[in-house]
């Protein structure tokens, strides 16, 4: 393993097999031994295609065009298949982002363990190998089949089947998506420590900029194929070079800056007004006793990990999900629990909006249909006068009015979920309730839309506003409420609550979500 | 995604854990069996309980009042429907299932052999078919959109399409008669001699079987495969290094054998009801003919035996496929 | 996250599939209903000696009973059609409310809809109508009647499970928040969907027909003779195969090009569903 220039990658170009577009254009970069190197960009920029690229990989309908990747000396790109079938077997390997459909759900932990044992090595290895991700160095884990693990446990897996080999080269793409904040931090901390104790090579590819804050020694900016900037991890993210890259820094939602919204202070007059409530299914409670308040021109937070029952809070006040106890009240007057009980008034003035963007419109209707929509649904206007509200609504969220005539498959995950919003704006709605809307978004999209609520916020709506991350809940809302296990833990003014958390778990939150500038440097 | 209270309470709790698998077995058996018996209420209640003078109808109409009277107190239909149903179905369970009104003998003698015949013919065209299916099903998914495979594929979308009686007459024109006469076109044996001492009588009605069966089997097992080698994990295990037959193998095919498994026992079924059909084409005496015959003399317990017994089978064969897809499916990705 | 991209009425590729198909059925269809009209002969009477050759007069010879084969094929073919395509119509309109009904009802009825559907899949489509066929004699209603009952579970199974699924989705998440009623719910957002689902379900349906009653005709349980039927030509004149094989042939062919026909349809429409609509997950 020649110390300098381990990795090399020369005009690396990978395109679509079927037209020839270019996914990866001409990347270029080298990597010493032992070097983290963090690929960031968002969807579609083809650093999933890059990964895989650089074990000489591609999806069945790409192809690589040219280029080299030299590994050892040796370009990976000219080996015969059964060379690089031993190179995969021995020298490098791979980390993908959903560990529980890249294991066989058929072959046991062992066996699939056991297959990329190196020549000479036994089952000491593989339990030595286990208890370094945190699993447990039994003959009953490796018994077991993938589905009988939990999602963490499959990612350990997966990053322990990495590791046996001691690789020279390993990628990771995206291993903690999905994952919550706690375990992403595990793993991340592993992966550091595992890349240190072996000397291996990395390359993380992320589209989460504070993750690849936080495990890189270099970062190189991913946009459209092209690698835009690189270098050491401190200067890019610091101070960065291209347009493009601090345009995403800027995206980033801060976790301790100054937020926007806070600068527009809510009236005093409450509109939505919570108590008590409690919701369950079937035989389980998964809300119970919460109250909150929204004042108008507010946004009010409602932050909490998976199972905090956040999503079943939202849906209970918006009437889709039943209630067990409390009230909801808008402008004073009780709610209904079941939003086919309530009055097309009451249905009017509160909305919502879905987190999936590719799933909450009608694939059948246009854009302008579904916007229209309940408009003729709730009686509020019907031909001329309501072509002309859609219009009015869409350059509210500043969407191109020639999209109208447009079907979701054509839009963008960012335009889709503008139109949700569009089509919520056009009742005149005095509340919005948002569950997650921008978690399925890539940041810069999300920016946009977090900056079209804010707009919104100070045209006098209130929003309540879902989300798991903290540094989003910093950048929208005025205030916050924690849940956890369906109770409030902690609420307050968000500026009070983030400055001086008071409840353990709030401040577990905190430290758990990866700000770009609290982990630039922590490597 | 959750999604309760908005659906309509019917398809949302679909995966509500309450109760050990083994709980919801038991509840499917149970399920099953409450419908084995409607069957035999089906059964006996077309057959016995409808209005209509069903002695006349089987002596026909030139029988005098006595005759019929005399066959109305021999097939008991003077006792009440309830009695009837009760006794007939205590038969049954006992294994006594009437006497034929055309031979005079037990319905249990005389379906015996004809069972035994028609099991060896359903029994040797699943023998082929299944292995076979497999086979062409792993190799054509290897060899996605080849030359043979489209061919393959084009072949069956035909013959899959062509009625069984269809099938097999143009088999008979092809091999038995007109074209290449090898076999011959009829399969009488003489009842109570072993169908395996036949073999030449036996080719064409199981060459029909097994064609039917296997152009429907082997496009399932491609699909299935097909759908196992574009998941993630075989792409993990080529980016382990693993070599292109051990991926096929080890890693690919337990996976796509429990679809493949679950749909033999659908055409193991659903060859019972072609076996009625093709039985009658070849003049096979099995327990298809005996059906067909049985309605022409209005033997009506042969009748009964014969539609019970293959209901009864094809059921017990949709249960267990359904029951195998409920316990390997292991999520379509 | 994958994105269904099916577009409003978006115009069908039309693969060799299809085309053949389409092809298949109209032929079919042209020679079982306008046949009868260009029949030279009638057909019953009787021209010639049984099983005789072709002649200039007949071309296909002559059949059991001395009848003329062309005569006979090209009226045999209306009522096995009719029945068929109102078999399979009333099959899949029956078996798409049931299992509309039963994704939207409680899980008890679900529950009991879904058991009754299993009583009649316990039987095998022949079987059960010569069950009834026995008893109450082969009247062409009754047939259809059976025939069609025969499809409703499996079209059922399929149109509860994909209306289940639309179901649960988003938009109609959003639809409901909105206060739209469940029966505009079904109609707008839940029936549009199935719509090519149902389709391909019904070429296959069709295509059973078809076998089903023709089965049932070369049984004896179907048209009767001396009425002129595709199926009842197989039966009658099978017992000369060797010496006059036109006389089944060309019933075969006939019965043989219409189910072919129909599952190349299905298989077409199948292919169409699965390319635009993308694969669910």
């Amino acid at each position: 393993m020649s110390a300098a220039g381990a990795i090399q990658v020369d005009d690396l170009r990978v395109e679509r097999s079927a037209d020839s577009t270019p996914i990866v254009h001409g990347v270029s970069f080298t990597l010493g031994a032992g070097e983290v190197l963090g690929i960031v960009g968002e969807s579609g920029s083809g650093k999933s295609t890059l990964g895989l690229a650089l074990l000489g990989f591609t999806k069945p309908g790409a192809r690589v065009a040219g280029g080299s990747v030299r590994i050892g000396g040796r370009d990976i790109m000219s080996l015969p298949g059964d060379e690089l079938r031993a190179l995969r077997r021995t020298r490098l390997s791979y980390v993908p982002q959903d560990p529980g459909m890249s294991l066989n759900p058929a072959l046991t932990v062992g066996r699939q363990l056991r297959e990329v044992l190196p020549p000479g090595e036994g089952l000491q290895r593989i339990y030595d190998v286990l208890g370094e991700v945190g699993l447990p160095a039994t003959d009953a884990l490796l018994a077991r089949k993938p589905g009988e693990l939990s999602g963490g446990q499959q990612q350990r897996v997966g990053i322990a089947m990495a590791v046996i080999p001691r690789p020279e080269l390993i990628v990771l793409d995206e291993p903690t998506t999905g994952l919550d904040v706690t375990t992403q931090l595990m793993v991340l901390d592993l992966v550091a420590d595992l890349t240190r104790e072996y000397g291996m090579t990395a390359v993380y590819i992320s589209h989460d900029l504070g993750v690849i804050a936080r495990v890189s020694d270099t970062v190189a900016v991913l946009k459209d194929g092209v690698i835009v900037e690189h270098g050491p991890a401190t200067g890019v993210l610091r101070a960065p070079g291209e347009p493009y890259t601090r345009s995403l820094m800027d995206a980033v939602p801060s976790l301790h800056g100054e937020s926007r919204t806070r600068r527009r202070p809510p009236e005093d007059a409450t509109v939505l007004s919570v108590n008590g409530l409690a919701a369950g299914y079937g035989n389980t409670t998964v809300l119970r006793d919460v109250s909150l308040d929204v004042r108008r021109g507010e946004c009010v937070a409602i932050v909490g990990e998976s199972g905090s029952g956040k999503s079943t809070l939202s849906r209970t006040i918006i009437g889709l999900h039943g209630r067990d106890a409390g009230r909801v009240r808008l402008d004073g007057v009780d709610l209904a629990a079941s939003v086919t009980r309530r009055s097309v008034a009451e249905r009017r003035a509160m909305q919502y909006v879905f987190q999936n963007p590719y799933a909450s419109l009608q694939p059948r209707r246009t854009v302008g249909e579904s916007i229209e929509l309940p408009l003729r649904q709730l009686g509020i206007a019907t031909g001329a006068a309501a072509r002309e509200r859609v219009r009015a609504a869409v350059e509210r969220v500043h969407l191109d009015p020639e999209l109208l005539s447009r079907f979701p498959a054509d839009l963008s995950g960012g335009q889709r979920q503008r139109v949700a919003i569009a089509r919520s704006l056009v009742c005149d709605p005095r509340v919005l309730v948002c569950d997650e809307v921008t978690s399925a978004l890539d940041v810069t999209v999300q920016a946009a839309v977090l900056d079209l609520l804010q707009e919104l916020l100070a045209g006098g709506l209130s929003i309540l506003f879902v989300t798991h991350n903290m540094a989003v809940v910093n950048e929208i809302s005025h205030r916050v409420v924690v849940l956890r296990g369906g109770v409030i833990v902690e609420e307050g003014a968000t500026d009070a609550v983030l400055r001086s958390p008071q409840h353990e778990y709030t401040r577990t939150l905190m430290s758990n979500t990866l700000d770009v500038d609290g982990q630039v440097g922590v490597r | 995604m959750s999604t309760t209270a908005i659906t309509p309470p019917g398809v949302a709790r679909r995966g509500s854990r309450r109760g050990a698998p083994a709980r919801r077995l038991l509840w499917r058996l149970g399920g099953g069996l409450v419908v084995l018996f409607a069957v035999s209420v089906v059964v006996f209640a077309v057959t016995q309980a409808l209005p209509g003078d069903l002695p006349r109808l089987i002596l026909g109409t030139d029988a005098d009042e006595v005759q019929i009277e005399a066959l109305r107190l021999q097939l008991g239909l003077d006792r009440p429907p309830l009695e009837q149903y009760l006794s007939w179905l205590g038969g049954v369970l006992t294994g006594d299932l009437g006497t034929s009104l055309g031979s005079g003998r037990p319905v249990a003698e005389v379906l015996g052999f004809r069972i035994l015949n028609s099991f060896t013919l359903i029994t040797i065209s699943m023998l082929i078919a299944v292995p076979l299916s497999m086979v062409l099903g792993v190799l054509t998914a290897a060899r996605r959109d080849s030359l043979g495979d489209r061919a393959l594929l084009g072949f069956s979308m035909v013959t899959n399409a062509l009625p069984d009686f269809v099938l097999g007459t143009l088999l008979i024109v092809l091999l038995g008669t007109t074209v290449l006469p090898l076999f011959p076109p009829v399969s009488l044996f003489p009842p109570g001699d072993l169908p395996w001492w036949y073999p030449a009588q036996l080719v064409l009605p199981v060459m029909t079987l097994t064609i039917m069966a296997v152009t429907y089997l082997y496009r399932l097992v491609r699909s299935s495969v097909i759908d196992v080698l574009d998941s993630e994990y075989i792409q993990m295990a080529r980016l382990k290094g693993l070599a292109g037959p051990v991926v096929l193998f080890r890693h690919a095919l337990p996976n796509a054998v429990i679809p493949a498994i679950q749909a033999s026992s659908i055409v193991f079924a659903v060859s019972l009801g072609g076996l009625v059909v093709i039985e009658n084409l070849f003049a096979f005496p099995g327990v298809g003919s005996a059906l067909s015959s049985a309605i022409a003399t209005h033997d009506i317990p042969v009748l009964q035996a014969c539609v019970l017994l293959i209901a009864a089978t094809f059921f017990v064969c949709n249960t267990i496929a359904d029951l195998l897809s409920a316990r390997f499916g292991w999520g379509n990705r | 996250m994958s994105a269904p991209r099916a577009g409003r009425g978006r115009s069908v590729t039309w693969t060799w599939q299809l085309i053949v198909g389409v092809t298949a059925i109209t032929m079919t269809c042209l020679l079982a209903f306008v046949g009868p009209f260009l029949a030279p002969h009638s057909t019953s009477e009787i021209l010639g000696r049984p099983f005789g050759p072709p002649e200039p007069g007949a071309l296909l010879g002559f059949d059991v009973l001395g009848r003329d084969v062309v005569s006979r094929l090209l009226s045999g073919g209306l009522s096995l059609v009719t029945m068929a395509t109102i078999a399979a119509s009333l099959g899949t309109i029956v078996g798409a409310f049931i299992g509309l009904v039963a994704a939207s009802a409680s899980p008890r009825v679900d529950a009991v809809i879904m058991r009754c559907l299993d009583l009649v899949l316990a039987f095998p489509t022949i079987v059960l109508a010569l069950l009834f066929v026995a008893i109450l004699g082969a009247h062409p209603a009754l047939i259809v009647g059976i025939v069609a009952l025969g499809h409703t579970p499996s079209v059922a199974r399929i149109v509860r499970g994909a209306a289940g699924s639309i179901v649960s989705r988003d938009y109609v998440a959003w639809a409901r928040s909105i206060g739209m009623r469940w029966s505009t719910i079904m109609t707008r957002e839940v029936i549009p969907n199935i719509m090519s689902p149902l389709m391909v379900e019904f070429g296959l349906r069709l295509m059973w027909s078809v076998g089903s009653i023709a089965a049932l005709s070369f049984l004896g349980y179907g048209i009767q003779p001396p009425a002129a039927d595709w199926g009842l030509m197989v039966s009658e004149n099978k017992s000369a195969l060797s010496q006059q094989p036109l006389s089944v042939v060309a019933p075969i062919l006939a019965i043989a090009v219409f189910t072919i026909g129909a599952n190349l349809i299905a298989e077409g429409l199948a292919r169409h569903v699965a390319r635009t609509e993308g694969r669910s997950r």
